[in-house]
């Protein structure tokens, strides 16, 4: 009421009125934008070209020193490669895996909900806490794994089939299996939300599909590969992206898997989000640290830009 | 693709596939079941070994064996005395609750103005705040904590809390969701002579109940799990929210393993008891964010 008659009175026009209120409503948050996003994502890319020091009036001008520097330090071309390393693996094994869950969860009648649950839970569970579990499920001398490991090599002892028998494993403190054995974790809980995300695709998928197909003499793997496969390329882009992105800033799970020795041994596990935090926080290497997220966000930026060209491609059916 | 040979009509298409699927599908359906069964197995079993292990005393929780002989709460009586858990739990309480009423609100608002009112500079706005999306946490914390530091934030709540008061992805569902309430329902709210906060407030808000139950359950999950950021700007012993209280004492406790996962149930159980209640919706949101995004 009270604003039709203001309107009348002050002579505005409905268009201008509705601008008025879009911005009146909207400039707490473009204020936050600015303040909380936009302006603190400038802000690391000059502090990577910046000595660091609490006042900003000493900061003194470098340039691109701390990218040179980056680029010629051994620890950050491992924390780089770690971290492609991780997408590399996590990203195809949890989609590969959950779409096949989800195609399996698909097919059958009864419990797909339950199964679905079960699956997806991991997924919200605080990945701090899961790595503690994944520590100690991996741990050497105690760990869940290990003791697997040996009742199957006293069992391949008792039949005789000493060609069985397999070693315990050192895992988290192997340099060469500590990154897959952080990979295994990651798929562990990213995996059900592949499976959620698939299985909602696949019921989009109209049945008639599959029967005229069917008719036709297509077999089940025909099915999937010229049905469903072509037909879940827009979930399996978004798959991708949103786990690409995840895994890149991983952090949590490293931290904690292996507290002692993080990012350890040899550096083999560190991630260059933990990179970031031990240069800019333990060593107070501000400047170094910022150009180190710089980097991360030109990753992530380069992906998101490929990601988005290939969902635009066209598809025929 | 497929081309049919002769003129099929609707019910010979049904004829057939009523002939062929039943009796074929049984066989395929059991190994189904089977496959799933054990892969459910595997994706249960660190919580079942979890709590498994929280239950056993210091020396049992090294020997093998699965299932401990005397099931005892010391551990859990242990970390609780021990350490600050439930201060942790009311921290970590407040920082998700707050920063989820922000959420719910602000998000919405924003995604209503952006979905439902006409004025210039709108695409802009949206397309920015959409690229919000592309920035890694990573690179907001270290001026984050410059600006929280100048102003004496760091070990306060609302240091822990205004990183997430509106995250973009928030606005961009609940802009998903304001699209889908027909335009003509707030064209006729203005002719009767509603206000605008009271076309968003009354006629908007209560139409995008599924949306912002969504928002809610994943910012609340979202900022309990968080860790990063409160690491950073919530060190002190008491303004530690669970996660980072759970690492520090972990990290403290060294090779006390059955206080590690007596701490680590606490941490997880009762998020997947909100699971388990809130499973159906917290499932659905996943798919609306994922397919209509």
């Amino acid at each position: 009421m009270t604003s039709s008659t203001s309107r009348r009175r002050r002579g505005f026009s409905l268009a201008q009125r509705e601008t008025a209120w879009a911005y009146t409503f909207l400039a707490l948050p473009i204020f936050f934008f600015i303040a909380v996003r936009f302006w603190p994502a400038i802000q690391s890319f000059r502090l990577s070209l910046y000595t660091w020091h609490v006042n900003p009036d000493q900061r003194r001008f470098i340039g691109l020193d701390y990218y040179r520097e980056m680029f010629g330090n051994p620890i950050f071309h491992q924390a780089l490669k770690n971290t492609l390393l991780y997408a590399l693996v996590t990203v195809p094994i949890s989609i590969a895996l959950g779409l096949g869950i989800a195609v399996l969860l698909q097919s059958i009648a009864r419990g797909r909900g339950l199964f679905r649950a079960i699956y997806f839970a991991p997924y919200i569970t605080p990945a701090v806490a899961v790595a503690w579990v994944w520590g100690w499920m991996y741990n050497q001398n105690f760990g869940l794994f290990n003791r697997l490991i040996i009742e199957w090599w006293d069992f391949a002892e008792r039949i005789g089939a000493e060609w069985l028998i397999v070693q315990p494993q050192a895992f988290l403190r192997n340099p060469d299996t500590a990154l897959y054995a952080v990979a295994a974790v990651i798929i562990w809980q990213q995996l059900g939300f592949q499976v959620v995300i698939f299985l909602a695709g696949l019921q989009g998928i109209p049945r008639s599909y599959y029967e005229a197909a069917k008719i036709d003499g297509a077999d089940g793997w025909q099915l999937f590969r010229h049905i469903t496969l072509p037909l879940l390329n827009p979930v399996m882009v978004f798959a991708v992206i949103i786990t690409s992105i995840t895994v890149l800033q991983l952090f949590d799970q490293i931290v904690n898997i292996n507290f002692t020795d993080q990012g350890g041994p040899l550096n083999r596990t560190l991630s260059l989000a933990l990179y970031m935090f031990n240069e800019a926080f333990g060593r107070a290497r501000v400047g170094y640290a910022a150009a180190i997220t710089v980097v991360l966000f030109l990753i992530i930026l380069t992906i998101t830009l490929i990601q988005l060209r290939v969902t635009q491609r066209r598809f025929e059916y | 693709m497929v081309t049919s040979t002769g003129p099929i009509t609707r019910r010979d298409v049904r004829a057939v596939t009523e002939r062929t699927r039943r009796p074929r599908r049984r066989g395929p359906m059991i190994a189904a079941y089977v496959i799933l069964s054990l892969g459910a197995l595997l994706m249960v079993f660190p919580f079942i070994w979890m709590l498994l292990s929280s239950f056993k005393d210091a020396r049992e929780v090294l020997s093998p064996g699965i299932w401990p002989s005397r099931f005892t709460l010391t551990n859990y009586i242990e970390v609780v005395t021990r350490t600050s858990f439930p201060r942790w739990f009311l921290n970590s309480l407040i920082v998700a609750t707050a920063t989820t009423a922000s959420v719910l609100l602000l998000c919405s608002l924003v995604g209503y103005v952006l979905a439902r009112l006409r004025f210039p500079g709108k695409n802009l706005i949206f397309i920015l705040i959409l690229s919000t999306l592309m920035i890694p946490t990573e690179m907001l914390v270290i001026p984050w904590y410059v600006i929280s530091s100048r102003f004496d934030w760091i070990n306060t709540y609302w240091g822990l809390i205004f990183p997430g008061l509106i995250p973009g992805f928030g606005v961009f569902l609940m802009r998903q969701f304001f699209q889908t309430v027909p335009r003509d329902l707030f064209d006729a709210g203005r002719i009767d002579g509603v206000s605008e906060p009271g076309l968003f407030f009354r006629i908007g808000l209560p139409l995008v109940g599924p949306g912002l139950a969504a928002l809610g359950i994943f910012s609340f999950i979202g900022n309990w799990n968080a860790y990063l950021w409160p690491l950073i700007a919530g060190q002190a012993p008491s303004m530690r929210t669970v996660p980072v209280g759970i690492s520090l004492f972990s990290g403290e406790a060294g090779a006390a393993w059955h206080l590690i996962m007596a701490s680590s149930s606490l941490a997880i159980v009762p998020v997947l008891i909100v699971f388990v209640l809130l499973q159906r919706q917290i499932i659905e949101g996943v798919v609306l964010t994922g397919i209509k995004g």
